[in-house]
């Protein structure tokens, strides 16, 4: 198909090769350097997309980043589709996919374009309304039509295939905006020997000098000036320029972050490259020369295909060689968008009417029209337009007046202003200030070292925006400015021009007047939400949905805060602006991510023992970032049969257990002991060299923080243990209260988690399985007993072996160096074969420790338990005058009856097992909501005790030893005898041999 | 992200680096015989006013040190930080000590 609206001599791109696109399956021909949205309209195709709420067809609105309406999905495999993709930003490559979204099932008939005919249903706040009752229908008749409807393109349903990647930067200056502002900035600031970063979110730099053809800048046409100092840039080493970058986020401390498309403009990217790139830039200063962007005319009929910004029709023609139309019409309330009615007049473009609403535009500008013999209505007002799925005529009534006029066009150029792009500069927390005159928010003072220049400060006309942006560049480099301001001449100017809704935007029940495009409000709904109690702008924008489309209001915002103001007669800043949030512009989740996805999201930590519990079969599960083996089942037994059998091998010879993820500080000094008297609520001071204690650690508030045991290998060290998840936040706690609160200490803290690998040896043979393998330690009962700790050799390396035990057998656990962790524990395991015994895993460590009633920290403790909660009173030093959680344990509700204390549970059927988690209650019959008196924390299949057990927190649970309870559960209640939390060798006798 | 200047490593280094500890200043009260109120304000009760606050920060992936820092929570800004055990400084803009 051939290019019908391209004009030969127009534009910049003219002469580039030509690529061929797609666009909702139909083949177009374009020009690389195009966007889509200026090769479809080269095409003569403005239909691009349906409107959110409404389906109303939807065309071309703008030449950038703020573009509401014209929002497709590009797609290059199943895995590479991206919805809500901008057409004016995307650039054509040779091959490229583009389809249209919201319409069912075709963009020029579309089923759900009923819902315009319904509109008056569908005002502002109707959700809030229409879907209240009946309440049965919210499951299955609101929610489901609800999700189906919302949103405008489709997710893609498979694992995004590209790689994204980060870098940081520092910069003594970052300017942000690569137009004619920008690029003055960039050379004054570069000039004067500043580091400089340069971020466009364009293709090339320019700005909106893409749309300028008179303007002379230094002698030069403005765009030959900006490529000019662009490669003067380029070529300065001490300048970044970064295209195809949006900066999005403006942090503390001058910390912006930007998002660089690197492959999105490639017909076939490199499969090395990354997709996108995130800068987290650090500057000095910070210049922003962010522009403004062209605000449309509200008025009835103003969102028909075909009607766009006129500055993007000029763009279009001047730098892509488009004409958006063969009659164009225009309707402004402003100045330049009469340039671009000349401009188009130019190019031999028939233009049929300009439109504007003042009373007397600029005299020089009618007679340049007249001379064109371009027809001028002043003082008039469009008050409609008609056209199905493209505009054909606009009707055109003078203000106060009753005659209309039908004028044919088949685009309608609108402009009503500008609105300086402010929202960084908001974002950096800098204030705001409403110029009354000009109607516009410019930037006032800012907390950050940043400097704004050009069109986003207020600037009027190309000539004061380079000078901004050039004493901007200067100022920020810190250095005195050398070279004299780039001279403008023949300059592009544009005017103030006029907010809120024009004529007849708020009159005729079908009349829709659209403010945001994206989301299907129009002045109506926001008048509306004011006459329903709205007052300010925050609860408009969330009553109406005004501003919450993707593109954040870029066009839209001012308009409805005028509107609202208009209505409550207010002044606008008594209106208030809503918050200007980051992203500018929508960033992907890639980019966000960058490598931390997949195996890079985060670490994974493997014992020394892993590959070998991996070669055995093991199945393994994560605590933590560790990896650790839960079972290993043999000849294909299931978790069950096999952590049954574990259990049952470690009470009837022994087992072998991998124990390394423990966490273990090394606590050194001569104030060690005085120092762990602080920490644990147990004493130490007189614990015996060789000996060593089960120690609680309490927060403050006097609840359990962690467990573990504590030996002592010297007066002046200790070998501390920790829970497998505790270690990082115990260390943390420890260094806390060494530093600040007893810094006079000596005391020094090391992380010895991961130079150990802890091998526990458990069951009445396991001194016969160590014995052969232990050097230069005495292991019988009498020298060491149950907790104590030696220093010696295992299969020749150094060791420190424990004797101590979680499952209540006769154990050692043994610590040794971690790369000899697997070579001893392959000996280890050796000898523990010989008398029958087995490796064992964490199901299996947790069924034997629940038959002991040995407690885990985080699981039958919930950081509101204390050590009198679950039986640990008796680890409290009785003469101790202070330790962390002392005072903390005397407040009166920690003192107080009524407490959840820790129980067993047995259920009356034996071989029910409880569910984790589950409620107890005393009565099962009574009406829900039930009193409930307390809850399962651990429960287990017990193959020793050939029962189910389970541990609970129970209110007032020691006195209620022998009750009979219930356990609530879907298909019933289950019937449960309250007991003792020990339910294997209650005396204890198997623990010493 | 926050450039957070360490008092122990002397030099200005991101947020990434450093962990929030709570409000600086509390004083932990010791032994058994403290009063219920003086418990009360050390274990719950903190400022968290509009303005500077006077805080901990822990170098967690630096020098691993505990130290104060003065911060104006309306800007940001990091007004001053200095060493744990140092008093704070009594000239801060709009600051109580």
């Amino acid at each position: 198909m051939a290019e019908a609206f391209r004009i030969r001599g127009a534009g910049r791109i003219e002469g580039a090769r030509g690529v061929r696109f797609s666009f909702d399956g139909q083949s177009y021909r374009g020009i690389e350097g195009d966007t889509l949205a200026s090769a479809l309209l080269a095409n003569g195709v403005h239909l691009v997309g349906r409107s959110f709420k409404y389906h109303r067809p939807r065309g071309i609105v703008s030449a950038g980043a703020e573009e509401p309406n014209a929002l497709v999905g590009i797609r290059r495999d199943r895995s590479r589709q991206t919805p809500n993709v901008r057409a004016t930003v995307q650039e054509v490559y040779d091959g490229l996919v583009a389809i249209s979204q919201n319409r069912w099932p075709s963009l020029a008939f579309d089923v759900g374009a009923v819902n315009d005919l319904a509109s008056p249903f569908f005002s502002a706040g109707f959700y809030y309304k229409t879907f209240m009752w009946p309440k049965a229908a919210w499951e299955r008749f609101y929610e489901p039509f609800i999700r189906r409807a919302a949103g405008l393109g489709v997710a893609p349903d498979r694992a995004d295939a590209d790689c994204y990647s980060n870098r940081f930067a520092h910069c003594d200056v970052l300017v942000v905006g690569g137009g004619a502002a920008g690029l003055a900035a960039a050379l004054a600031a570069s000039d004067a020997g500043a580091s400089v970063i340069l971020a466009d979110e364009q293709a090339e730099t320019g700005g909106a000098l893409r749309g300028e053809k008179t303007a002379l800048v230094d002698g030069k046409s403005a765009w030959e000036w900006a490529k000019e100092a662009t490669e003067t840039l380029a070529q300065r080493a001490n300048v970044r320029i970064l295209t195809r970058t949006t900066a999005f986020g403006y942090y503390a401390q001058n910390m912006v972050a930007l998002s660089e498309r690197r492959t999105d403009h490639l017909a076939e990217p490199p499969t090395d490259m990354p997709r996108e790139r995130l800068w987290q830039v650090r500057a000095a200063r910070v210049v922003l020369a962010t522009g403004a962007i062209e605000r449309p005319m509200v008025f009835p009929g103003n969102d028909r295909p075909g009607v766009m910004l006129a500055s993007a029709a000029r763009c279009y023609l001047n730098h892509y060689g488009v004409a958006v139309g063969r009659r164009v019409g225009v309707y402004t309330a402003e100045d330049s968008a009469w340039q671009a009615a000349f401009d188009l007049k130019g190019a031999g473009i028939d233009v049929s009417a300009i439109v504007d609403s003042r009373p007397s535009p600029p005299e020089d500008f009618v007679e340049r029209a007249t001379a064109l013999g371009i027809e001028c209505l002043t003082g008039h007002a469009v008050t409609g337009t008609s056209g199905r799925l493209r505009i054909s005529s606009l009707k055109a009534r003078r203000i106060g007046g009753t005659a209309i006029r039908d004028i044919a066009c088949d685009a309608l150029l609108t402009s009503s202003g500008w609105t300086p792009s402010v929202h960084l500069f908001s974002q950096s927390r800098g204030k705001l200030v409403f110029d009354a005159d000009s109607q516009r928010f410019l930037p006032g003072e800012g907390p950050q070292d940043c400097i704004s220049a050009g069109a986003c400060a207020g600037a009027l006309s190309l000539a004061e925006a380079v000078e901004q942006g050039f004493r901007a560049g200067a100022a920020a480099s810190g250095k005195r400015r050398r070279k004299p301001v780039p001279m403008v001449t023949e300059g592009a100017s544009w005017s103030e021009g006029t907010l809120g809704p024009a004529e007849d935007a708020g009159t005729g029940a079908f009349a829709k007047a659209f403010v945001d495009f994206q989301n299907d409000v129009t002045a109506k709904d926001i008048a509306q939400a004011v006459r329903e109690g709205m007052r300010s702008i925050e609860h408009v924008k969330r009553f109406t949905t005004t501003g919450m489309a993707t593109d954040q209001g870029k066009t839209s915002n001012m308009h409805g805060l005028a509107i609202a103001a208009g209505i409550l007669r207010k002044p606008i800043p008594e209106v208030g602006l809503t918050t200007f949030r980051a992203p500018y512009t929508p960033v992907t989740f890639g980019a966000l991510a960058g490598h931390a996805r997949g195996a890079l999201f985060e670490p994974v930590r493997r014992t020394p023992i892993h590959d070998w519990a991996k070669m055995q079969g093991a199945v393994f599960e994560d605590v933590g970032q560790w990896k650790r083996a839960r079972y290993f089942p043999q000849d294909g037994e299931d978790m069950h049969g096999a952590v049954a059998r574990e259990c049952r091998t470690v009470r009837e010879s022994a087992g072998v257990f991998d124990a390394s993820t423990l966490g273990k500080i090394e606590v050194t000094g001569p104030d060690a002991a005085a120092f762990l008297e602080m920490i644990y609520t147990n004493p130490w001071s007189k614990l015996a060299v060789g000996r060593c204690r089960y120690g609680v650690m309490l927060r403050e508030d006097g609840f359990i923080f962690d467990d573990g045991v504590v030996g002592r290998l010297a007066e002046d060290r200790f070998h501390v243990t920790t829970t497998t998840g505790g270690a990082p936040r115990v260390l943390h706690h420890m260094e806390d209260y060494l530093q600040t609160e007893f810094p006079q200490m000596r005391v020094y803290l090391t992380s010895t988690t991961e130079q150990w690998a802890v091998i526990a040896v458990q069951g009445p043979k396991s001194r016969d399985i160590i014995a052969p393998l232990v050097e230069g330690v005495d292991l019988s009962d009498a020298t060491m007993p149950h907790m104590s700790v030696r220093e010696g050799k295992v299969c020749g390396v150094p060791a420190r072996i424990f004797r101590m035990s979680f499952t209540g057998e006769r154990g050692f656990e043994i610590n040794v160096p971690a790369d000899f962790g697997r070579a001893v524990w392959e000996e280890i395991f050796a000898e523990a074969q010989k008398t029958g015994a087995c490796a064992y895993g964490t199901e299996a460590m947790h069924v034997l420790r629940a038959e002991k009633g040995y407690i885990i920290v985080g699981q039958d403790t919930d950081g509101t338990v204390t050590p009198h909660d679950v039986g640990l009173a008796w680890a409290i030093g009785k003469n101790k005058t202070d330790f962390v959680g002392m005072r903390g344990l005397m407040r009166s509700d920690l003192a107080a009856g009524g407490r959840k204390q820790l129980v067993g549970l047995k259920t009356i059927d034996p071989r029910t097992v409880l569910e984790e988690g589950a409620q107890i209650v005393a009565d099962p019959n009574e009406p829900v909501p039930m009193t409930m008196i307390g809850h399962v924390t651990s429960a287990y299949w017990s193959e020793n005790c050939g029962r189910s057990i389970a541990l609970a927190l129970l209110k007032d649970g020691a006195s209620r030893i022998g009750e009979r309870l219930f356990v609530p559960m879907p298909d019933g209640a289950v019937n449960v005898e309250v007991c003792r939390p020990v339910f294997f060798d209650e005396e204890g006798g198997r623990l010493h041999g | 992200m926050l450039l957070i200047h360490c008092p122990y490593c002397g030099e200005a280094r991101p947020e990434l680096e450093f962990r929030h500890a709570g409000e600086a200043h509390v004083a932990r009260p010791v032994g058994a015989d403290v009063g219920d109120e003086d418990f009360e304000a050390f274990l719950f009760l903190r400022a968290n006013p509009k303005g500077i606050v006077f805080e901990r920060w822990r170098h967690i992936h630096g020098c691993g040190r505990f130290f104060n820092a003065a911060r104006d929570t309306v800007s940001d800004r990091f007004l001053v930080t200095y060493k744990a055990g140092d008093k704070a400084p009594a000239d801060i803009e709009g600051g109580r000590v």
